[in-house]
């Protein structure tokens, strides 16, 4: 946190709560400014916009009837040519349009299955780091469990039995990828837990819901932002493995599906390569703007962190 | 979630525990080590227990490979496996039959489980042993240099390309190596372990292994140094304010004396420890290169067994898996244990 809150001088005119917005906008603004510095951050934020707009945008984009290999009248493993700017697949299909469809399910499922595992690793972690003890004790076990036991195989065997959809996929990343979190979030609750505002806090009576939301996650929230920004380079990581390993939903293809099909038809290795490269350049390329972006958070926020770039 | 992420949790709350708590015996630390790595061990058995017994509507159907399984069947199946006796029941006979090492039988062959996995441990640990090794010694020695001259333009540079290599799946990797070295310039061979002739004996077996073991094993060296040259690299990094570090200078020790003899030891223990909790995130790695190359290991087994589907050696594979690293866990736990005393929490 880069302000902490509650210490603002009681002696003013202006109300409580205008003080404190003052003091948000003043926080965030040095928030900015320290995050601009990291010149390869700002360039991942900026391929993201540009990546999450074109997404967005992709039913204008590109026709979504191309998607479908029925309708395709277009060679197949045919290279660039002028209908279809990066070639096109084993079924005749642009691959640029598959490309930015791909893109919608790869973010989408990156997002949703970070959103999953952020709230389980932050719930798990303030519980655990503010009720310590017991608690703590067996959420800590069930989060070492699941950090020890491997990811892959165990996506593979949870995603296999359950069959394939993206709700499915959305859960197995989710419920795989929170422990580290967890134990991230709960180091700095505890950090946290021994402040004297939350000592007054309970001297004035604050039950431990009031604590834990109020006092608890506003303080361990900047931790947990930058945590979400990395763990959705890791989520879409784990979904183009899982895609492209034959699990993910057959409907819907992300980058990963892509992949799987260039590889296992042999197209993209020996037809069409652009069809097995794109896809493989437009990963590479959002994990590591999520990666950047996450870091240039942290080091935004934690000055120890700066001093390594 | 990356394993960089979990190390640096872990990491931190090592830190915050250390604080608080008082040192306790030896003994009593590596007993605690070890009955939790027991106890992780018992819960993937649970897990794999109601996960392919439990939950699925009709466990014989997941147990035999057969759409069409008569009553007959059904109940010797049934009998096998005690399907119908009570849960508590069940799983005890499991526990047993896993412990005889009676995986069950694949669905595709119909040879036990156990012997398919026997047979492709060792490509397995060739490869991942190879590369592991590998990129240790690659990896940690660009991580020193790169902390060492921080912002060089080798720092630089090596961080650069790590970040992108830690971006890539490995599988990409790995297929655009198969169409580069393979089949545009084919002086790789595309899959396999050996020559379809089995690659000669003696000298020419080894000669012709090795050759097949190179793209696969570049392909994974190449991701994991990546992760732990940032490792050792931000390792080395925390060490660098250290007051100790200033003593020595102070005592007029050259540079090199200073970083080979003070700094490194102390940031090569975490690295080389979060280097052995990383095995999970070695084995995903094995599991898509080996399906690329083909190579006739515990990685390739899963994947076929996985699109089959073939679910006891999916089981297996998954409980192998987890096994190897839980062990290696505890190893890495019970080293760290011995060597730091700072650790030494019960």
């Amino acid at each position: 946190m880069t302000a902490p809150p509650a210490t603002a001088p009681a002696p003013a005119p202006p109300s409580a709560r205008q003080l404190s917005w003052a003091r948000r906008r003043r926080a965030l603004a040095a928030f900015w400014r320290e995050f601009r510095k990291d010149r390869s951050g700002v360039a991942g934020l900026i391929f993201l916009t540009v990546l999450v707009i074109l997404a967005l945008a992709a039913p204008l984009l590109a026709n979504s009837r191309g998607l479908s290999a029925a309708l395709s009248t277009n060679p197949a493993n045919a290279g660039p040519g002028w209908h279809y700017p990066l070639g096109t697949d084993a079924d005749g299909r642009s691959v640029l349009t598959e490309l930015i469809w791909g893109a919608r399910i790869s973010l989408l499922i990156g997002f949703t299955a970070t959103l999953l595992c952020v709230v389980i690793g932050a719930v798990v972690g303030i519980v655990a780091g503010h009720y310590g003890k017991i608690t703590d004790n067996l959420l800590m076990r069930v989060t070492d469990w699941f950090l020890v036991v491997p990811f892959l195989p165990l996506a593979i065997v949870l995603a296999k039995t359950l069959g394939p959809s993206l709700g499915v996929i959305i859960f197995v990343i989710g419920i795989t990828s929170w422990p580290g979190t967890a134990r991230i979030i709960r180091a700095q609750a505890m950090a946290v837990e021994t402040r004297p505002y939350l000592e007054r806090s309970r001297a004035l009576g604050a039950g431990h819901t009031h604590q834990m939301i109020r006092h608890v996650l506003p303080n361990v929230m900047p931790l947990l932002l930058a945590n979400t920004i990395l763990t959705v380079a890791g989520t879409i990581l784990a979904e183009t493995t899982l895609s492209f390993l034959g699990l993910g939903d057959p409907l819907r293809p992300s980058w990963g599906e892509m992949l799987n099909e260039a590889f296992f038809t042999g197209g993209g290795t020996a037809g069409n390569q652009i069809w097995l490269i794109a896809p493989g350049v437009a990963i590479i390329l959002v994990v590591l703007s999520f990666t950047m972006v996450g870091h240039a958070l942290e080091s935004a926020l934690d000055p120890k962190l700066r001093e390594r770039r | 979630m990356t394993a960089l992420q979990a190390g640096a949790g872990r990491a931190a709350e090592e830190r915050f525990e250390r604080a608080d708590s008082r040192p306790t015996g030896l003994l009593r630390s590596l007993a605690v080590k070890v009955g939790s790595a027991l106890l992780t061990l018992l819960f993937v058995l649970v897990f794999n227990f109601f996960l392919f017994r439990v939950l699925p509507a009709n466990p014989a159907k997941n147990l035999t490979r057969s759409n069409a399984l008569t009553a007959a069947q059904l109940a010797e199946v049934n009998k096998t496996f005690g399907l119908g006796r009570p849960l508590p029941s069940q799983f005890w006979n499991y526990l047993v039959q896993t412990l005889h090492g009676n995986l069950g039988r694949s669905f595709l062959n119909q040879e036990p489980v156990s012997t398919l996995i026997g047979s492709r441990l060792w490509p397995t640990i060739l490869l991942v042993g190879t590369s592991t090794v590998l990129s240790t010694i690659i990896g940690v020695w660009i991580g020193i240099r790169g902390a060492w001259h921080r912002g060089s333009p080798f720092d630089r540079t090596s961080t650069a390309v790590c970040n992108t290599l830690y971006a890539m799946p490995d599988f990409w990797l790995g297929m655009v190596f198969l169409i580069a070295f393979a089949s545009k310039i084919a002086i790789f061979p595309t899959a396999g372990m050996h020559n379809p002739d089995g690659g000669g004996a003696g000298l020419a077996g080894t000669g012709d292994l090795l050759w097949h073991l190179a793209l696969p094993c570049l392909v994974l060296t190449l991701v994991y140094l990546a992760e732990y040259s940032l490792i050792m690299r931000s390792s080395l990094l925390d060490e660098l304010n250290a007051d100790y570090l200033t003593t020595a200078r102070a005592k007029g020790l050259r540079d090199v004396m200073v970083r080979r003899r003070h700094a490194v030891p102390n940031a090569l223990l975490p690295t080389i420890t979060l280097i052995m909790l990383n095995l999970g995130f070695v084995i995903s790695g094995a599991i898509t290169t080996e399906t690329v190359f083909s190579w006739p290991g515990l990685g390739q087994l899963s994947f076929i067994a996985l699109n089959a589907p073939d679910y006891p050696v999916l089981e297996g594979a998954f409980l192998l898996f987890s096994a190897a690293v839980i062990i290696a866990n505890l190893i890495a736990d019970v080293l760290l244990t011995v060597f730091d005393p700072r650790v030494r929490v019960a």
